[in-house]
């Protein structure tokens, strides 16, 4: 996005946008779908404006461009700043290449390192997302279906104070928690478990523990709004009927909360997967992540093209995934993320 | 004077739909009009259409012999009460009757001592600072009128307003509607589905189907006159029977049916050979055990006998199955279920409408 | 409801290991901000001080990023909460055709990580502020703004919607029917029905604004957030200052989150007191009534 194509592109695409957008209601209005005053009569002239401007901005110098220029850049070599737009700014996938096969000079076949804390990273997120699941649910259940007012206001009160300690802070907890001095060590070592303090956070155990605490709020929260909709006489009427607790729940609060167990997965395998604090305070001088190697291509290879194609790998994962969660359960992508 | 509200040739679509056809009709200044019909006849859509919300697709609306079109609701001299009511909870009472005033920009000494008048009109005196919430449904429908009110609209339209009350509240507050449109004189517009207010409150009556208004009136004309079927059927109970006219004479016309040839009145000219419905009303049916010497009476099984004090409402059955309503006075003699009896009316009791195809 | 005691017993474990994992860490860490050695530990606890405190409140960086933090947040609070309302009213007037398009892209900053929003907004806008010879916004405190307004507006807009999904229609009509103009139906109207959606998104902008890292340590460039002066201790070591802006943090939340409550029952009571006045107002009005005659 260099150069005078790339400034025609930005202020071109909300242009046509806008156009689009404009033919879409017009034809959708002739058609019947739409009725009723049209949007500046129905806004006034004013607050449509404030409505289209703030929007516009929005959409578009917000979110889209932005991902588009990162998109772009991801496929564009290294240069100096004065060569850019220039003979040599053509498009490549020296930087996905890279990922795959590493340095051109290096001998080894594959990038092992990066493709392994590729994987790593996804597969872990995914056991933290199951695990945290696993360990919210009851808790979020009994939060909505049985618990007292007053008990489930001191429960809320509870889950709240931590959410807002930032997640720099949390993995700090853990650190101090965990150090060789801390402690649990001082725990271990008392009760005669182990004679010498265990490193925690050099096994990484530390940092999947953060993690996983990082985002347990994450999913607790659509959990517990999801299950808390259903019907109590539902659950009523099945134990009337004699049904086993596992079936009530694998048969009536599942399937009526799955909007919330979608939303509460995605939102928790997103934030571990994109940790960046987590790894930064709670992982050892060998541990694997894949975010602070994207954060490592900017700041110490200063190689932003290929820094962008890191993320770029990542997104891609992102929306992977929760296409794969909306698709296992069924769900549009607007139940989740209410 | 010109006309209050004027409607020439409106028809209002939404894409296929077609909410409202070809609705002609005047309605003159300090009328209480009524539009009647079931929910989805297009009655809310006209008056939507009148307020300003919808725009005709074709035709013209005149408030005051002025012309309405591309005037939004805002500038129009209507003032429209919600089946909701639409108050503002988050304003008080004094404040909702106010906020036309306020968005005029009538200074606030003026605006308050008009509010203060308006507040004693609906008995509020005591309750101008209270909220919305605090009000029972009476009180909250009286703050909806004053509200209107102080905009000094040409013309009141009231779309459903009593449908939430309770029925006790309900009669009660249709006496005070109609008390208030006396008092101050200007044109109400009232949308109802429910036959007994429209009946009670009205100078005249648009009964209303399909989008298509089907006959104008007083209460009396509606009920007693009715043009269609749909009328027919729709205010008051009647009991129709189908069949074809064979005779024709003086106003009267005779019809062939499967219960016999039955005479009624003819008021809108069918001629002989014609589809015809004949509507009797249940008050209208006379039971004896011997046959009628003009005709005009079948013989029908009891099914069914209610007793409610003043009236009786039977239920009985003819030869063709179908089921057929009698009212008796007090003091009648009440047959027994099972009872086979013979049923009769008087031919000017009987009217005769054109079949509509599609029935 | 039979649960045996036995599963009573489980269940009551469970919560209480839960809770020990969810707020063990913090109160430990906690602790440690009060206990006088140089390395934060809670044991053995060797004395009670607040020095930690104190060196906090000395640390100049660290103060800094505070005053940051508290100028960017309010900063994302003031572009994010009209955007995220303007999202949320376009939403509801939108063609459904072009409302599920226009979802995704606006939804889209939740479920992206903050990484990724933090390098696509330095790589947009150094290059566009290149273009356009706007290089004077090419900055920090803007940049992290605008990366943070991406997903803390959709946050706005989903709280608003909600609230603005119960509107009642009629009550705009009503106003405008009563000769306002839209822009005063827009202010007497819409907005004071969404004043309380509008203040948790305030809030909720705010808290989450000041608490971000992901985003903030791409798009501050050359300056400083708390967070970003935070993740750059941590990587010196560790010391219970930081422990002690945790207890402060901690101290701050429990405080709002009691104020909040008692508002709440502040305003529920109120509620219930106009329910009941609407109640007796009722009855009296049905007892001077005769009975109905039947329909």
């Amino acid at each position: 996005m260099s150069g005078i194509g790339g400034l025609t592109l930005t202020i071109g695409l909300p242009l046509v946008a806008a156009l689009v957008l404009v033919a879409l209601s017009a034809y959708e209005r002739r058609a019947g779908a739409a009725t009723g005053p049209g949007f500046f009569q129905r806004n006034g002239l004013a607050i449509g404006l404030y409505l289209v401007v703030a929007v516009g901005f929005w959409a578009f110098f917000i979110i889209l461009l932005p991902q588009l220029a990162m998109v772009d850049m991801s496929f564009r070599p290294k240069l100096p700043p004065a060569q850019m737009g220039g003979p040599k700014d053509l498009y490549t996938l020296e930087n996905y290449r890279y990922f795959l096969f590493g340095s051109t000079t290096s001998t080894a076949e594959w990038n092992w390192i990066h493709i392994k804390a590729f994987f790593l990273t996804i597969g872990v997120s995914v056991v933290i997302t199951a695990f945290n699941f696993v360990i919210c649910y009851p808790l979020a259940f009994h939060m909505a279906q049985s618990a007292t007012l007053a008990r489930l206001r001191m429960l809320l009160l509870l889950l709240i104070i931590p959410y807002w300690v930032n997640e720099i802070l949390r993995a700090f907890a853990f650190r101090v928690l965990l150090s060789s001095g801390g402690i649990i060590n001082q725990l271990l070592m008392g009760s005669g478990i182990t004679s010498e303090p265990f490193d925690f956070l050099a096994a990484d155990i530390g940092l999947y523990m953060g993690l996983s605490y990082a985002y347990l709020l994450m999913m607790i929260f659509p959990l517990y709004n999801a299950i808390e909709s259903l019907d109590k006489n539902q659950i009523e009427a099945a134990r009337d009927l004699g049904a086993p607790w596992w079936h009530i729940h694998a048969f009536i609060v599942m399937p009526h909360s799955k909007p919330g167990i979608a939303s509460g997965c995605t939102l928790v395998f997103m934030l571990t997967a994109g940790a960046l604090a987590a790894p930064l305070v709670l992982g050892g001088p060998r541990t694997l992540w894949f975010t602070p190697i994207v954060y490592d291509r900017f700041y110490q290879a200063f190689n932003w093209p290929q820094g962008a194609a890191y993320a770029l790998i990542l997104l891609v994962t992102c929306i992977v995934f929760v296409l794969v969660v909306l698709k296992a359960f069924r769900l549009s992508l607007g139940e989740i993320t209410r | 004077m010109a006309a209050a509200v004027e409607l020439e040739g409106v028809n209002v679509t939404f894409g296929d739909f077609v909410a409202v056809r070809q609705a002609n009709l005047t309605i003159e200044p300090g009328e209480f009009f009524s539009f009647l019909g079931p929910s989805g006849c297009g009655k809310t859509t006209l008056l939507r259409t009148i307020s300003g919300f919808i725009e005709p697709t074709h035709g013209n609306v005149r408030i005051g012999g002025q012309d309405m079109k591309g005037i939004g609701p805002n500038r129009r001299p209507t003032a429209l009460i919600f089946q909701n009511l639409a108050l503002f909870p988050m304003m008080s009472v004094a404040e909702n009757i106010g906020y036309g005033l306020r968005v005029r920009g009538v200074p606030r000494h003026e605006r308050d001592e008009k509010v203060k008048n308006l507040l004693i009109q609906v008995a509020l005196t005591e309750h101008g600072h209270k909220r919305v919430a605090e009000l029972s449904g009476g009180q909250k429908q009286r703050v909806a009128i004053a509200r209107a009110l102080a905009v000094e609209p040409k013309v009141l339209l009231l779309d459903e307003p009593l449908s939430a009350l309770d029925l006790k509240l309900r009669q009660h507050m249709r006496t005070e509607l109609r008390a208030i449109q006396k008092k101050v004189g200007i044109t109400f517009i009232y949308i109802t589905h429910d036959q007994g207010e429209a009946l009670t409150m009205s100078d005249r009556i648009a009964v209303m189907n399909a989008g298509v208004i089907e006959q104008v009136g007083d209460g009396r004309a509606v009920y007693a006159e009715p043009r269609t079927p749909f009328v027919a059927a729709f205010v008051g109970e009647n009991n129709q029977i189908r069949g074809r006219i064979t005779q024709v004479a003086d106003g009267f016309a005779t019809l062939e049916t499967p219960l016999g040839l039955l005479k009624g009145r003819n008021p809108v000219g069918l001629g002989a050979g014609e589809e015809a419905l004949l509507f009797v009303r249940p008050e209208a049916l006379r039971l004896g055990h011997d046959g009628q010497a003009n005709g005009s009476g079948f013989e029908a099984e009891t099914l069914d006998v209610a007793y409610e004090g003043s009236v009786t409402h039977v239920t009985l059955r003819v030869r063709t199955g179908q089921k057929i309503t009698a009212t008796l006075g007090a003091g009648s003699a009440l047959p027994a279920p099972g009872e086979m009896l013979c049923l009769g009316f008087a031919p000017q009791d009987g009217l005769l409408l054109k079949r509509p195809e599609r029935a | 409801m039979t649960v045996s005691p036995f599963q009573r017993i489980l269940f009551a474990l469970y919560i209480a290991i839960f809770f020990i994992y969810l707020l063990g860490p913090l109160a430990v860490m906690g602790a440690s901000a009060f206990n006088t050695p140089e390395y934060p530990q809670v044991w053995p606890f060797e004395g009670f001080t607040l020095d930690w405190f104190g060196k906090l409140f000395a640390d100049q960086d660290m103060m800094y990023g505070l005053k940051m933090s508290l100028w960017i947040g309010l900063l994302v609070v003031c572009i994010s909460v009209p955007i995220g309302l303007a999202g949320a009213i376009v939403m509801t007037q939108i063609t459904p055709r072009a409302r599920s398009l226009y979802y995704l892209v606006v939804v889209s900053p939740v479920l992206t990580p903050g990484i990724i929003i933090g390098i696509s907004t330095v790589v947009f806008w150094r290059q566009f502020t290149g273009q356009t010879g706007t290089r004077f916004l090419y900055d920090g405190v803007i940049l992290t703004v605008f990366g943070q307004a991406s997903f803390i507006s959709a946050y706005c807009m989903l709280i608003i919607l909600a609230r603005l999904q119960r509107f009642d229609r009629a009550q705009e009509e009503a106003a405008l029917d009563l000769g306002a103009s839209y822009p005063q139906v827009f202010f007497h109207i819409l907005l004071p029905f969404l004043k309380p959606a509008l203040f948790s998104a305030a809030v909720l902008a705010f808290l989450s604004s000041f608490e971000n890292y992901n985003t903030t340590t791409f798009s501050i460039l050359a300056e400083k957030t708390l967070t970003t002066v935070l993740a750059g201790r941590m990587r010196q070591g560790t010391t219970p200052a930081i422990s002690a802006l945790a207890v402060i943090i901690v101290a701050v939340t429990v405080l709002g989150a009691i104020v909040y409550e008692i508002l709440k029952r502040r305003a529920d009571a109120a509620a219930v007191q106009r329910q009941r006045a609407a109640q007796a107002a009722e009855e009296e009005e049905l007892a001077g009534m005769p009975s109905p005659a039947p329909a």
